[in-house]
């Protein structure tokens, strides 16, 4: 099957690409955070309130902190390369724990958010482009020109307003009832009654952006010669956008989503703060406040593969929408 | 006599400010290739897309009728017309690169035809696709039907265009200058093609063109067209050894390939001086302002169509004056 060959294609060539991409964001960053003024142990002692100068070097010693910075670099690459991420002096546990635990609130998070915003953003975009120049449009320019400017933050106190205080409807934050008994498809529930207000708010300022490149590829798609073609083959009009236009209008599209996967890691940080949802975005706001740089180089290191790992599958989701990809 | 299938009774079309065709009625018969001549701008290809229903949204058919098979298609509603469309009438066009979908395999699109139409399922569509292939002569069927249009070169494309829209048998297939954008070679063959196709399936085909070549070796009836309108009406021998409108007369003397003993060097190609554009807003005959026979009284009136025979008809007063004036031999070959 040529499909499957294009993929395998597409597939090791992302992977020779990774290795050195992965390696050079974790020296670049150790270095960079080496430049923030403080470490773990001035944050610690800050906190602790009475300590003493023999108490922060003790410190310092026991997590390493007082050894030269290319020999902490090669402690961390020599850990890395033992699938180790290192030990949190802040938290008292392995990174790799305190990111499991995080990790998968944000995953589902992130994914609801994103599929809100492309499922909303391609029917918006096709119905801006379907009335392109009429009320319909206009309408929604608007509204998406409103989701674009507004910061995710202040949306997601509105929402809080409107919708937990106000109305009444739903949770104002946090990731479940807690203490709640809750088994099976009840649980499931409850955690997506907990989710909406976030993945909205996270998800409305994508929306905009997915609604006005819809509507703009499709417009351009419209006036190709193929869209005539199919016309004059006597297909319906659904016919024709859905199989025609839209399959040609989504490329763009792809490629927009795969860049925006790193762009929402960022988003999530504030999300999660507003909703107080137990994610890495919070996770990674307290380490850097508390200079915990392990635990922030787990979590760049995890949002760069994560990133690869979306740029990989918009790829291949890419030679399966469009041939003309795989064959160059 | 064979059946009228498709008759164009004064159709006129009009984009907001401007009418590119103008009155303009002509008749297809069953099973014959029409050819529609013009230069660019002269409504060709409006006219065949207005046969179509697939005008662009800011173009509207003023008035006329398009009467096919006994049936009116200004009156169809759009789901009538869309049965009719690739199943009874089809249509090529002129950029086979850009008329197929980049990422649909050609199987399918050509298959997609078949199932609007004769509900065939995925399988039964692909085995026809297949036979459409081999029909339009494309080598290795088999395996050139899960092709994408990137991987075929411009004349195999326009022959798989050919294929989609001679699926389900067409009784009349409009060609909108499907070779312009072929090479030479390349264009005979697909010529040919539509040819034999055209006798195989009996359809009749509107071949609409520029190039007189093409007239010459493929049309049983001519109409050419200036500015939105018919000016001349003929057929091929008659046009070609005795051309009556001026424009016709300046067409053959602008093209050097209609006598075989006539070659470039050994006398001049003449231009039709002026451009298309002069009969915008002009009152009386459009070709006026290039025509080098003019006369005041051109000025008046849209010369209307005189009829010489029932199947000669030419839009100019002074035809057979024109011929005894021996100044106006440099219009003729």
């Amino acid at each position: 099957m040529p499909v499957l060959i294009r993929i395998a294609r597409t597939l090791r060539r992302t992977l020779l690409q990774a290795v050195p991409t992965i390696l050079g964001i974790v020296v670049l960053n150790f270095f960079l955070l080496q430049l923030a003024p403080g470490d773990a142990a001035d944050v610690l002692a800050g906190e602790a309130g009475s300590a003493t100068q023999e108490s922060v070097a003790a410190l310092r010693a026991r997590f390493g902190l007082d050894s030269p910075v290319l020999e902490q670099l090669a402690t961390y690459l020599g850990n890395l390369a033992q699938f180790s991420l290192g030990f949190s002096p802040r938290y008292g546990m392995p990174v790799a724990d305190l990111i499991a635990q995080r990790l998968p609130g944000t995953l589902t998070l992130m994914a609801v958010a994103l599929l809100i915003a492309i499922l909303l953003g391609i029917v918006l975009g096709s119905l801006m482009a379907n009335f392109a120049g009429r009320i319909p449009d206009r309408v929604l320019s608007v509204f998406s020109l409103l989701f674009y400017s507004i910061p995710s933050f202040w949306i997601g106190l509105m929402l809080i307003v409107l919708f937990s205080i106000k109305l009444g409807w739903l949770p104002s934050g946090g990731a479940g009832t807690i203490g709640s008994q809750l088994k099976g498809l009840p649980a499931l529930f409850d955690t997506a009654r907990y989710m909406v207000l976030p993945a909205t708010s996270l998800a409305l300022f994508y929306v905009a952006i997915y609604a006005r490149l819809t509507r703009a590829a499709m417009l351009e798609v419209k006036s190709q010669d193929f869209v005539r073609t199919a016309y004059a083959k006597g297909l319906t009009p659904f016919g024709v956008t859905a199989r025609h236009i839209l399959r040609n209008a989504l490329i763009p599209i792809t490629t927009m989503a795969g860049m925006h996967i790193g762009g929402m890691l960022g988003g999530a940080v504030v999300v999660e703060t507003v909703y107080s949802w137990p994610g890495l975005g919070r996770l990674a706001f307290e380490a850097v406040m508390g200079r915990d740089f392990t635990v922030l180089l787990g979590i760049l290191l995890l949002s760069s593969l994560l990133v690869i790992i979306a740029n990989a599958a918009v790829d291949l989701v890419h030679a399966w929408l469009d041939p003309r990809i795989g064959a160059r | 006599m064979t059946s009228l299938l498709l008759q164009v009774e004064n159709l006129t079309i009009g984009f907001p400010r401007a009418e590119p065709v103008r009155n303009l009625s002509f008749e297809v018969r069953a099973g014959e290739t029409l050819a529609i001549v013009g230069e660019s701008g002269s409504g060709k290809s409006l006219t065949a897309l207005a046969l179509m229903q697939l005008l662009p949204r800011a173009a509207a058919v003023i008035s006329g009728r398009i009467i096919f098979d006994d049936r009116d298609l200004l009156g169809l509603d759009a789901r009538e017309m869309r049965h009719l469309r690739g199943r009874d009438i089809a249509m090529i066009f002129q950029e086979p690169m850009t008329s197929l979908n980049p990422v649909m395999s050609i199987g399918r699109q050509i298959g997609e035809v078949l199932k609007a139409h004769e509900k065939l399922s995925g399988r039964a569509a692909r085995e026809r696709a297949i036979e459409l292939l081999k029909l339009v002569r494309i080598p290795a069927a088999e395996k050139r039907v899960d092709d994408y249009p990137h991987q075929l070169s411009g004349g195999m494309r326009q022959r798989v265009m050919i294929a989609m829209a001679v699926a389900c048998r067409p009784k009349l297939l409009i060609a909108d200058e499907p070779t312009t954008a072929l090479d030479v070679t390349i264009q005979a063959q697909v010529l040919d093609l539509l040819d034999t196709l055209r006798r195989e399936l009996q359809m009749a085909v509107v071949l609409i063109t520029h190039d007189l070549g093409v007239v010459a070796q493929w049309a049983d009836r001519v109409v050419v067209m200036y500015a939105g309108r018919k000016v001349e009406q003929a057929l091929p021998g008659e046009l070609f050894n005795d051309p009556l409108h001026p424009y016709t007369r300046g067409l053959l003397s602008a093209s050097p390939r209609l006598k075989h003993d006539f070659h470039y060097l050994e006398g001049p190609l003449t231009e039709i001086s002026g451009s298309i554009v002069s009969a915008a807003g002009e009152v009386g005959c459009p070709f006026r302002p290039r025509c080098c026979q003019a006369r005041a009284s051109c000025g008046h009136q849209v010369p209307p169509l005189i009829a010489q025979t029932p199947d000669r008809l030419v839009a100019c007063p002074f035809t057979s004056s024109l011929k005894a004036v021996p100044d106006a031999a440099h219009l003729s070959l």
